[in-house]
Formats: structure tokens, C-alpha cells, sequence
């Protein structure tokens, strides 16, 4: 089979770089597959509990990137107990035993603890990149041993996580000879930061692309960390509540100006709105916007700012920006590809009229032809609305719409929106991922199961009549690898159906819905390759099998395919079958 | 009109049924009165606590520390129990004084806190309800008013009261 010697082979397969792909090689044959494993770089795990780190190690064991996932997607949401899992110690301490010469370790939705930050730190030599998203677990204290210990650290990234601020001094653990940064996201946290050990960081960091500032970092610093730094191209801009003194002001504007590099501005924590003019000069540069943190940004505020952002590709707003701000967005952001819009008033306490409706949506779907992610929170919204979004923009590989109020109909014709989202499904053919929202019967599942042949990941929720809702999709949908569901009227027939299907997933997540004990215990019984999790509510874990009533209803299901058997560090009240 | 539970209805023309169905308006509003913890004179509230926008668990699909941030109307704090598996979260927000807060978290976790006291803090239950503020330090809940507790508690513990007094 092989004309060509090893080297070669190997050589071409550099330049195979999606996961997947490399996926497909390893099966050809043996020989690519041995090729292939020993040349393989970076490696993607979506659900920790797949595989296990000696697996991993056994197979790839040149590997210099790894990117793990732990907690469903729901924990996002406070749907996962705390101590669930998704624990990252045991990977960094099997690594760290093994010739692995770990360069990167990207980990989103894990456990992570100051131990296993300062282990990581004294293991690697190499270690150049840590991205942290969701994750929680570690205090300022683990960022320090990073910090001291890691001499080739390019980036630290830390989106999202939840991290115990010691307040402490981790940003002065930089070496003074630690001149590689390029990357420096620390937005997240919310203590005090040492602003002078900040500055001489980023003075000594000739490489620094990208930084981002948590709340605690004033005006007049950011003014002095750009003037160090002019070479930015992402800046996540701190907080400054007091209204700038012309001064500062004028430091501020002559520091951005020379920042022609600027791509991507996000944080404005706690912002007073009249700084943002001092950001004008950059805007035409911007292709990334994110000012979903920047509460008190709004109104002619935000217009003004938008209105000169004309080569916007990402824009992360609040919809505090009304249907008037999306149409001025529509009218500008001519390369908008993805857009988010988050709730503003999350209980709805406020009557608020600037909160976006249809309206916007369908003024965004007509004004961006390039339009191909969006996440929009609404209060309304109606057929009609998402069937003209469905014929404006064809091109949606993800659509999430989020109704806020369950179960809500058009509010205008008061049916339910199973037409709309089936036009989305019809339209979009390359469609990925769905999140489906409002007054749903079993015919939205029915159209999707039919027509989102792409259809990756769906997120369901308050939706469907009968258990033909979740057959329709899991029938339909050939391609889907993550299914989650919440207060759905769906049981064990449809669970039951088809179990061989969940081999072909990386995981379905069920809460609040129709199952039963009895029947996870069915799916279970057959299928060594899944682990079927039930995560019980109640504290009076009922264990005993005499008091177990089989059709007692599920609280929480989580299952996923698995090469490793059952986890053996799960809590007591989750129950493995 | 007369004056129903303490409030003139007809004052605050509160439409909670169709006109002219009076009988019920009263019913609805004593019901929502007696889940009304407030013990004060709140006569004077115009609209009752909206039971309608109860708060359904992960909903919506936002991240906390987005809810937060976002909207300063709501202040999510984590809650741990002593013996408890799960930590539960709180939206702070949601409560006017120290009896509130207690009453939602003895329900919440299954227990009941102790008698208070200045000087002896939580006598009785063998439950005692702390706090981390903002600098970090752990301390008892009710000794300091409850505009500044609120604005300065970061997260809550209901501590087992055999700890109490060597943890604090």
C-alpha cells in the first residue's frame, strides 16, 4: 500500500489538521494508523469520561496539545450538582508520568484545583498555553504557581471560570525574565490587581496581542498599558466608574490612536459611557465587538459607537440595544457573521420597551447577508418573523433563539412557532446546532428530524407533546452528536427506541422529563459502552433496592458513549447503572 | 369599600380578576399575602410579589455571573450547608430583611436556624448561618444591617453549630 516511506506519509498528514480528518486517516490502514498516532500533535476530547489519560497517553504519546471537556453543557446553567465531576488532576498527574511533553492544555467545564495548576507548572517545561473556560475550582493562588513556574508561558487565557480571588499577588510571580507573553486574560477575576506589576508585565512583553482586564484595572492604567502596548489586537477593557478628568481622557485618546493593530475590543465592566468616544479612531478597524458586560452602555451611547463599526464580523451585545440599535446594526455591519444578544432583565421585573423583538431579528437577517451564528434572547417573537429570517439568511450553521417566557406562543397569531423554526430547519441546510424555544408541538421535531440532515447539536427545552417528538430526531437526525433536553414531555418509549443510536453520540442529557428509573435501567442493561448518570435531586438518596419504585420518574439523565467503563468518581447521589 | 387584610383594595384599584368579580380579587391577593413573609407594615406596597415570575431553576439558559452583572436587580450568591451534597444559589435580591432571608434558606436546606443574639449569636438549632464579605472574612449573619450585608456578602454557609464557635 505504501508507495512512499514513512517520513513522507507523515509529512503530508501535517497538513491534515482538523480532528476529524486526522480521525479518518487512522483508519485507512494499520500503517497510516501508526503514522498517524505517533505524528499527532494536538488532540480533542469532548467528554473527559470517553477515555482515560492512560488510553490517551498510550496512544498519542507525542502529543504536545490537549483540549478536554468535562460537565455537560447544562452545568452552565446550575442544572449539574457541584461536585459532579469533571475533574482535571488525574490527566495532569498521568501526563506528568509519562514522557508527554505537554506544550497546551485547553479545559472548558472542569474542575480545576490550585494542586493541579501548580503540578502542571513543574511538569512541563515546554508549557506555553493554558485556556481555562468554565471551569472552577483553583484561587489566584494556582495562577500564581503558573505564573512563576511556567518560563515558556505564551498565553493565559481565562474566560468565564469561577475563581476564588486571594487577593494576592499573583501578577507579580512573573519572572522578570518572562518576556514571551502574547496572550493575558484575566477579565474574570474579581479582586484587586496589582496594577504596577501589570504594567511591567506588558512593558516587557513585546509580544502581547491580546489583553484582557478584569474591573479592577482604572483609567489612567489602561491609558498607560495601551501606550506600552500599541501592537495590541484584542483589548478587553477594564472598568473606570467615575467620570474621566479631561486629562486622563486626552492620555486615553492618544494612547488608542497609536493602536492601529486593534481588532477586537470586549469588557467595559463598568464603564462610564462618556470614555467611549476616546475608542472612535479604532472603530472602522474592529472586526470583533463584545459588549455583553457593559450594562451602563446604552442608547445613543452604544449607536454612535456601532455606527462607525463597519467591518464588524462578531458583535456580543445586550438587548438593552432595542430593535432601533439592531437596525442601526443592520444598516452598518455589512460583514456581521455572528451575533449574540443577551437578556438585559433576566426576570423581566423591568417594563422594558428597548428589549428586542422579532423585529430586530428580521432587520438583521435583511441587513447582514454573511449572518451565519446567532444567539438572541427575546420576549416575543413570531412565525412569520422566523420564516422571512429563514429566507434572508439561508446560511445559519447555528441558530439559537431563546423565547423568555416557556411555552410561549406567536404573540401575534397565538400558534405555536413550529412553522418558524421549520422554515429555519428547511432553509438552512447546513445548519449544526439548534436551540429551540416558545410554544413547540411535536411538528417542529418533526420538520427538524426531517430536514436538519447536518444537525449536530440540539438543545430543547418546555417543548413537544409526546414521546414522537424525540423519535422524530433521533430517526431524523443522523449527524447528531449532542442531544440535551429539559422539561420535555418525553419518556422511555422514545428513550428506549433506538439505544445502539447512542453510540453514535457523544452524549444526551434529559432533566425534568417522563423517564423513569425502570427504564434507564433497561437502556443501561444492554450497553457496556454507555455510562448511563442519574443525578437525583432528593437527599434521601433512595439506594436501597426495596424501597426502589421503577416508575418513579427521573430527575436528571445524563448518558455518553464510553471506551472505559464507569467512572469511579462520582458522587453518592449520582447513580451510574 | 372596607379595608381587606390592611389594604384599602379600592384605593389601590388592584384588577388581579375581571371587573366585578370583587370576591375574587380579595382571595387572590390574602393568598398572596399569606406567602407574603414580610411582617412589617408593607400596607402601603401597591402590587403584590409576582408568584407569576417564579424563578424556574437554570432559567434562562444564562450564565450567573452574567445574570449579575447584567442586572443589578439580582445578586446570586452561592450557599453551601454543612452535611448538605449540593451548594444551592440565592438571588439576594429577593429579600427585604434577615427574617426573609432566613425563612427561604431554612426551606431551602431542610433546617431551622437558632434563636439570635447579640451577644451570643444563634442559640438553640445547632445551625448557624454565616457569611464571606468582600474582604474575605467570615462572619455571622445579622450583626450588621441588612442594606450591608447585602451589598457585602459574597457567598453564605449554614455551619453545623458544634464548629461554629472554633471556625469563627
Amino acid at each position: 500500500m505504501n508507495y512512499f516511506p514513512d517520513e513522507v506519509i507523515e509529512h503530508v498528514f501535517d497538513f491534515v489538521v482538523s480532528h476529524r480528518d486526522r480521525n479518518s486517516i487512522s483508519l485507512v490502514c494499520k500503517s497510516w494508523h501508526k503514522i498517524e498516532r505517533l505524528s499527532r500533535k494536538e488532540v480533542f476530547i469532548g467528554n473527559c469520561y470517553a477515555i482515560n489519560p492512560e488510553r490517551l497517553i498510550g496512544r498519542f504519546p507525542c502529543l504536545k496539545s490537549l483540549t478536554l471537556k468535562g460537565k455537560p453543557h447544562f452545568a452552565d446553567f446550575n442544572l449539574v450538582p457541584h461536585e459532579w465531576g469533571g475533574f482535571v488532576l488525574p490527566w495532569i498527574e498521568a501526563l506528568a508520568r509519562s514522557r508527554v511533553g505537554l506544550e497546551e492544555l485547553r479545559l472548558k467545564r472542569m474542575v480545576v484545583t490550585d494542586e493541579s495548576l501548580e503540578l502542571l507548572s513543574r511538569s512541563f517545561a515546554n508549557f506555553k498555553s493554558l485556556v481555562l473556560v468554565s471551569c472552577e475550582g483553583f484561587t489566584t493562588d494556582g495562577l500564581a504557581s503558573i505564573a512563576a513556574n511556567c518560563r515558556q508561558l505564551r498565553e493565559l487565557d481565562l474566560q468565564e471560570n469561577e475563581i476564588d480571588d486571594h487577593r494576592g499577588q499573583w501578577l507579580n510571580c512573573f519572572p522578570d525574565s518572562c518576556t514571551t507573553l502574547i496572550s493575558l486574560n484575566f477579565a474574570c477575576l474579581k479582586g484587586e490587581t496589582n496594577v504596577a506589576a501589570l504594567e511591567r508585565l506588558v512593558a516587557r512583553s513585546p509580544n502581547l496581542k491580546s489583553l484582557k482586564l478584569n474591573r479592577a484595572v482604572p483609567l489612567d492604567a489602561l491609558a498607560r498599558l495601551m501606550s506600552c502596548a500599541p501592537q495590541l489586537v484584542d483589548l478587553g477593557v477594564g472598568s473606570y466608574e467615575n467620570e474621566p478628568d479631561p486629562e486622563s481622557f486626552a492620555k486615553l485618546m492618544t494612547a488608542i490612536e497609536k493602536c492601529m493593530s486593534l481588532r477586537s475590543l470586549s469588557g467595559f465592566l463598568e464603564v462610564a459611557p462618556l470614555c467611549l468616544p476616546a475608542f472612535y479612531p479604532i472603530c472602522q478597524n474592529l472586526i470583533s465587538l463584545n459588549l455583553s458586560y457593559a450594562a451602563e452602555i446604552q442608547g445613543n451611547h452604544l449607536i454612535k459607537l456601532i455606527q462607525l463599526c463597519k467591518r464588524l464580523q462578531r458583535l456580543w451585545i445586550l438587548d438593552s440595544i432595542g430593535d432601533k440599535g439592531l437596525a442601526v446594526v443592520a444598516a452598518t455591519c455589512k460583514e456581521l457573521q455572528e451575533l449574540r444578544v443577551f437578556p438585559s432583565d433576566v426576570h423581566g421585573e423591568e417594563d422594558n420597551n428597548a428589549a428586542v423583538t422579532e423585529v430586530g431579528l428580521v432587520a438583521i437577517s435583511a441587513g447582514c447577508p454573511k449572518l451565519h451564528s446567532i444567539l438572541y434572547f427575546c420576549k416575543q417573537m413570531t412565525n412569520a418573523a422566523l420564516i422571512a429570517v429563514a429566507k434572508n439568511c439561508p446560511n445559519f450553521i447555528r441558530f439559537r433563539l431563546c423565547i423568555l417566557e416557556p411555552h410561549k406562543p406567536d404573540h401575534i397569531t397565538s400558534q405555536s412557532l413550529d412553522e418558524g423554526f421549520g422554515a429555519i430547519v428547511q432553509a438552512c441546510k447546513g445548519l449544526r446546532r439548534l436551540s429551540v424555544s416558545g410554544l413547540l408541538t411535536d411538528q417542529v421535531f418533526l420538520y427538524i428530524g426531517m430536514y436538519a440532515e447536518q444537525l449536530e447539536m440540539l438543545s430543547i427545552a418546555f417543548a413537544g407533546d409526546t414521546d414522537k417528538g424525540m423519535l422524530y430526531v433521533l430517526n431524523g437526525c443522523k449527524k447528531m452528536r449532542k442531544l440535551e433536553i429539559r422539561d420535555s414531555p418525553f419518556g422511555n418509549a422514545a428513550l428506549l427506541a433506538d439505544v445502539g443510536r447512542y453510540e453514535t453520540m457523544r452524549s444526551l442529557w434529559m432533566s425534568s422529563c417522563e423517564v423513569t428509573l425502570g427504564g434507564c435501567k433497561r437502556l443501561a442493561q444492554n450497553s457496556p459502552r454507555l455510562n448511563v448518570e442519574i443525578i437525583n435531586e432528593n437527599e434521601n438518596n433512595r439506594m436501597e433496592q426495596n424501597e426502589e419504585d421503577e416508575r418513579e420518574k427521573v430527575d436528571k439523565l445524563y448518558l455518553y458513549r464510553t471506551v472505559v467503563g464507569t467512572r469511579k468518581d462520582a458522587p453518592p447521589y449520582v447513580r451510574i447503572l | 369599600m372596607e379595608v381587606t387584610n390592611g389594604l384599602n383594595l379600592k384605593d389601590t384599584e388592584l384588577r388581579l380578576g375581571l371587573p366585578g368579580a370583587q370576591e375574587e380579587q380579595q382571595l387572590e391577593v390574602s393568598c398572596v399575602r399569606s406567602n407574603n413573609k414580610r411582617k412589617n407594615n408593607d400596607s402601603t406596597e401597591e402590587s403584590a410579589p409576582p408568584p407569576a415570575k417564579t424563578q424556574i431553576v437554570g432559567w434562562p439558559p444564562v450564565r450567573s455571573n452574567r445574570k449579575n452583572n447584567n442586572n443589578k436587580n439580582v445578586s446570586y450568591v452561592k450557599v453551601s450547608m454543612d452535611g448538605a451534597p449540593y451548594l444551592r444559589k440565592i438571588d439576594l435580591k429577593m429579600y427585604k430583611n434577615y427574617p426573609e432571608l432566613l425563612k427561604a434558606l431554612e426551606n431551602m436546606f431542610k433546617f431551622t436556624v437558632g434563636e439570635y443574639s447579640e451577644r451570643e449569636g444563634y442559640k438553640g438549632s445547632g445551625f448557624v448561618p454565616t457569611y464571606e464579605d468582600k474582604d474575605g472574612d467570615w462572619m455571622l449573619v445579622g450583626d450588621v444591617p441588612w442594606d450591608m450585608f447585602s451589598s457585602s456578602c459574597q457567598k453564605l454557609r449554614i455551619m453545623k453549630g458544634s464548629e461554629a464557635p472554633t471556625a469563627l
